[in-house]
């Protein structure tokens, strides 16, 4: 066993110095890595922090959403409808939610307005959203003064900042309390911007939706299911198509490597000559060969992933955002909970180190079984 | 789903072990026909070279197969919410046929490819390399193996379909479902316990035998292999139900949730370390009798012993802890 | 003691550019002596020390090392025994360029798995008795070539082995320099060590080193007629 520690560690030095011994050539190649890494992991960790975001978001939905169409447009459900569902069967707590967008001019952008159902903040205060609270420049116990339906001013008192754990979700979120979300938009007790119903089997989530299409004709029934899938599949997609477009910068980045790994010059052949002739076996000069990949692997992986991890958590992603982003512009600084992620690591290094190894092998096996004798024959 | 960046991963991952894989096994059966020792012609000389790069090719695919299956599992897991009914990895396995297949072929893949590296490390201790035949008839099982994984997995991404209700793994481990898992997990916990137990006793005993005297090593082999099957059921039958504290859950799939602290991550990883140096073990004493290898056979396998007994352990001392430290009374 | 019995070494085999260096040869090289292969330059002395050295695999014929066949060995234990018995010198030095006197000396230590503490110890050893303590950091590049042959030697002998074989050691020398490493050699082989060179230079079999003569020609061992005794006693 020390034999064999003695042995790696030999074999580490000589790759080290000859690592060094190459710089110019080893940088270009260590730098085309570290920014492919660099890429294919901020995809990967933006795309993740915003499935995890709309995740949270979803957590606490309720199965199915029943909305009133008039005319095929979305309208104000009544209150008797909630009696009317309450009597099918499979179905849990039924309940009326009251939310819907305020446009604010002064940030110039939507506000989702919403009361949660449950602690509402008391009569006159509002709950704000970090992100919203940091472009009002607002702190708990500020006044928000709002034009209502009728133009009027409407004030609020801030009551406090809402959870960060989720920015994505909340950014643009003002809670506020029944009364005051009723006398801000006008609309007339009774009637609710929609209906959520629980429902505790999934396998019933389907045939309740029937029954209550065919109870309420007028009605449109969304199920959490579909949302979340459809959501996922947007990000999924949208991700995709961007890693899909990297595998190009994939395929050129192992042709890179191919091209460095087999273009042995007629110094380096002299040189693996020369070590055979002295005593090196092929599986020596192989393991030499595998060391200085793996340490140039986890040198471009580490400066790749560490890079990536400030552009997506701290610098806020300005390369990919637009595009996986791409449903609103509001967020006027939007952060994703920094995490790292072994599942993560995983993958990346499966999409990048393992082309750089396969795109490398078969050109540093010939290296090793170059003949021993090469260097004395000549 | 495809679309998923680990599942571009795995596809990735398997893709390249079947090609590489299937290109060594077209070898394998090149070598077989042609090799000749004796021979100091040009011929024996290039299937000599190749034979390095078939052993780092296999290697590869070892040091893949291992993290592989583990993003496999957690991928299976985060997509479950896909599915209606799937609670974890097991409800999207079985969105549709090819899940547990694949994921079988992948754990396979990683024993044989352990096996394939012990008996290659043994043979090149032989000046004569006395395996080499036996090590490219197993590569003969291997390579396809490894083409017919990557299938499995491809099948399974492009087939998952969000519509399919598939079953939370409650209902692949209960009564009604009628196969191997349910009556795993219907295996009472009085006899199954203690038949746990005296299954890993009696393998680590045998291994602590061996590591006295010498003998027995067969034996060993065998027994880890017997062992890691008793180990999965037991896992099945009653030391998921004391992780989780609930008598009825015994997927064991949910370990690998930070929701049981991760419990997966301390039992199976020792598990298959172990199982796989165990086996080597076997392997190791069985090639005792080629004569280039009589010394130095009994000397791998003593390191082997030594590792599977430290996996072994490791494995039965994290289930001891849990189910002592479980509130749950089975 | 090395054997060789109806050793052949064809290159190329079977292609139009056939070609074999070595016909049939049998040979006995005898321990602790210094043997001298004499030839035209393309009479096939250095494929001959190849296969003598283990380096090369003969096409036909078997090559015994103290009575043990080493031409049916897999490449890994051919490599083991020769780092263990085999130093080699060669016609260029053949060191490597960007690393430094030290790293080359222990270049052939390395996949032995001693540890690194004793070898540097050895290879300091080695260099200060050739001379080349004070140069020991210095890159390879940078030495004369009296200097880069005497590391060769200690390269060569940084595992301590048996035979030393040196292909043409004093052509790229000039007349001091070429005594000087013949000096060295004489005293290699009074450490008891076997020697066996190939070389056409008329200094080297004057020199009173060399104590048997074989001669090459057309890759065979010419008439042993030609083969010249000289009895002589240490170095």
């Amino acid at each position: 066993m020390n034999a064999w520690i003695e042995r790696q560690r030999g074999l580490i030095d000589f790759t080290v110095a000859n690592l060094a011994r190459r710089k110019g050539r080893n940088l270009g190649l260590f730098l085309a890595y570290a920014l492919l890494v660099f890429l294919l992991a901020s995809v990967v960790l933006f795309g993740d922090g915003l499935r995890r975001e709309a995740r949270l978001l979803l957590a606490d939905a309720p199965e199915l959403v029943v909305q009133r169409l008039t005319a095929g447009r979305h309208d104000l459900a009544p209150e008797a409808w909630l009696e009317q569902l309450r009597g099918l069967r499979g179905v849990g707590a039924v309940s009326g939610r009251l939310w819907g967008y305020h446009f604010d001019p002064t940030v110039a952008a939507n506000l989702t307005v919403q009361v949660p159902a449950i602690d509402p903040p008391p009569p006159g205060r509002v709950l704000l959203g970090a992100a919203l609270a940091r472009a009002r420049g607002l702190a708990a116990g500020d006044v928000l003064s709002l034009r209502d339906h009728a133009g009027k001013p409407y004030a609020f008192t801030v009551g406090g900042m809402l959870d960060a754990r989720s920015e994505l979700v909340s950014a643009d979120l003002m809670l506020v309390n029944e009364a005051d979300f009723r006398a801000f938009f006008g609309i007339e007790p009774g009637r609710y911007t929609d209906l959520t119903l629980a429902v505790a089997n999934p396998r019933e989530v389907r045939k309740v939706a029937e029954k209550v299409l065919a109870r309420l004709p007028a009605a449109r029934v969304l199920t959490r299911e579909e949302t979340r899938r459809t959501y996922e599949a947007v990000f999924n997609w949208r991700q995709g198509l961007l890693l899909t477009f990297l595998a190009t910068v994939l395929a050129a980045f192992a042709l890179l490597a191919w091209d460095k790994a087999s273009g042995l010059s007629a110094e380096e052949r002299r040189e693996i000559g020369i070590l055979k002739a002295v005593g090196w076996d092929t599986g020596d000069v192989l393991k030499m060969k595998l060391w200085e990949g793996a340490l140039l692997s986890i040198t471009a992986f580490l400066a790749g992933y560490v890079l990536a991890w400030l552009h997506v958590f701290y610098w806020g992603a300005p390369l990919f955002a637009p595009v996986l982003k791409g449903w609103s512009v509001l967020y006027p600084s939007f952060a994703l909970a920094p995490r790292v992620d072994l599942e993560q690591l995983a993958t990346l290094a499966f999409l990048t180190v393992l082309p750089y190894v396969a795109a490398t092998v078969v050109p540093v096996w010939r290296a090793a079984t170059l003949d021993p004798d090469e260097v004395i024959r000549e | 789903m495809i679309f998923q960046p680990a599942a571009l991963a795995l596809l990735f991952a398997a893709s390249l072990n079947a090609l590489l894989l299937g290109g060594a096994g077209v070898f394998a059966l090149h070598l077989l026909r042609y090799w000749n020792p004796a021979s100091g012609g040009e011929r024996q000389i290039a299937l000599e070279r190749r034979t390095w790069l078939v052993s780092t090719l296999v290697g590869l695919a070892l040091l893949v197969s291992l993290p592989a299956l583990a993003l496999f599992a957690r991928t299976a897991d985060a997509m479950a919410p896909f599915f209606t009914g799937a609670m974890c990895a097991v409800g999207s396995l079985q969105a549709n046929a090819w899940g547990l297949p694949a994921l079988l072929a992948q754990l396979l893949l990683f024993f044989l490819a352990a096996a394939w590296l012990i008996i290659n490390h043994l043979d090149q201790l032989g000046w004569d390399t006395p395996l080499i035949r036996r090590k490219y008839l197993l590569l003969l099982i291997l390579a396809p193996l490894a083409v017919i994984q990557a299938g499995l997995l491809w099948l399974y991404f492009l087939n998952l379909n969000p519509e399919v209700i598939t079953s939370c793994c409650g209902s692949l481990f209960g009564p009604e479902s009628g196969g191997v898992a349910s009556d795993l997990a219907a295996l009472p916990v009085d006899g199954s316990r203690p038949l746990f137990f005296a299954a890993l006793l009696a393998t680590l005993a045998t291994g602590g035998f061996f590591l006295a005297t010498g003998r027995l090593g067969t034996l060993f082999g065998v027994l880890s292999g017997i062992q890691f099957l008793v180990a999965i059921a037991a896992v099945v039958a009653f030391i998921a139900p004391y992780i989780y504290e609930q008598p009825n859950h015994h997927c064991p799939f949910c370990l690998l949730q930070a929701e049981h602290g991760y419990a997966g991550w301390l039992l199976y990883p020792p598990l298959f370390l172990g199982t796989a140096a165990g086996i080597g073990v076997g392997l190791a004493t069985s090639a005792r009798g080629k004569e280039s290898l009589a010394e130095t056979a009994p000397r791998v396998a003593r390191g082997l012993a030594r590792l599977a007994l430290a996996g072994l352990g490791g494995f039965g001392l994290a289930a001891v802890v849990y189910i002592a430290r479980s509130n749950l009374v089975l | 003691m090395i054997e060789l019995l109806a050793v052949s070494k064809v290159y190329n085999a079977g292609q139009p550019n056939e070609f074999s260096a070595v016909r049939a040869v049998d040979l006995v090289i005898e321990p602790g002596r210094v043997t001298a292969l004499s030839g035209p330059s393309g009479s096939g002395k250095t494929t001959l020390l190849s296969l003598i050295g283990g380096l090369t695999r003969p096409s036909a014929g078997r090559v015994r090392l103290n009575g043990r066949d080493i031409s049916a060995l897999s490449e890994r234990f051919l490599t083991e025994l020769r780092r263990a018995s085999f130093g080699f010198v060669f016609q260029q030095f053949q060191l490597i360029r960007g690393l430094s006197v030290l790293e080359n000396v222990m270049l052939p230590a390395l996949p032995t798995g001693r540890p690194h503490r004793l070898t540097r110890a050895r290879a300091l050893d080695l260099l200060a008795h050739l001379g080349l303590a004070a140069r020991a950091d210095t890159r390879a590049q940078w030495l004369s070539g009296g200097e880069a042959q005497r590391v060769a030697i200690a390269r060569a002998l940084i595992n301590d082995p048996g035979v030393i074989i040196a292909d043409e050691p004093t052509s790229h020398l000039d007349s001091a320099l070429s005594r000087q490493i013949l000096a060295i050699l004489g005293e290699l082989r009074g450490q008891g060590r076997t020697l066996i060179l190939s070389s056409h230079d008329p200094l080297v079999f004057e020199s009173g080193l060399v104590e048997r003569i074989v001669e090459v020609r057309d890759g065979r061992v010419v008439g042993a007629e030609s083969e010249k005794e000289k009895m002589k006693d240490g170095a």
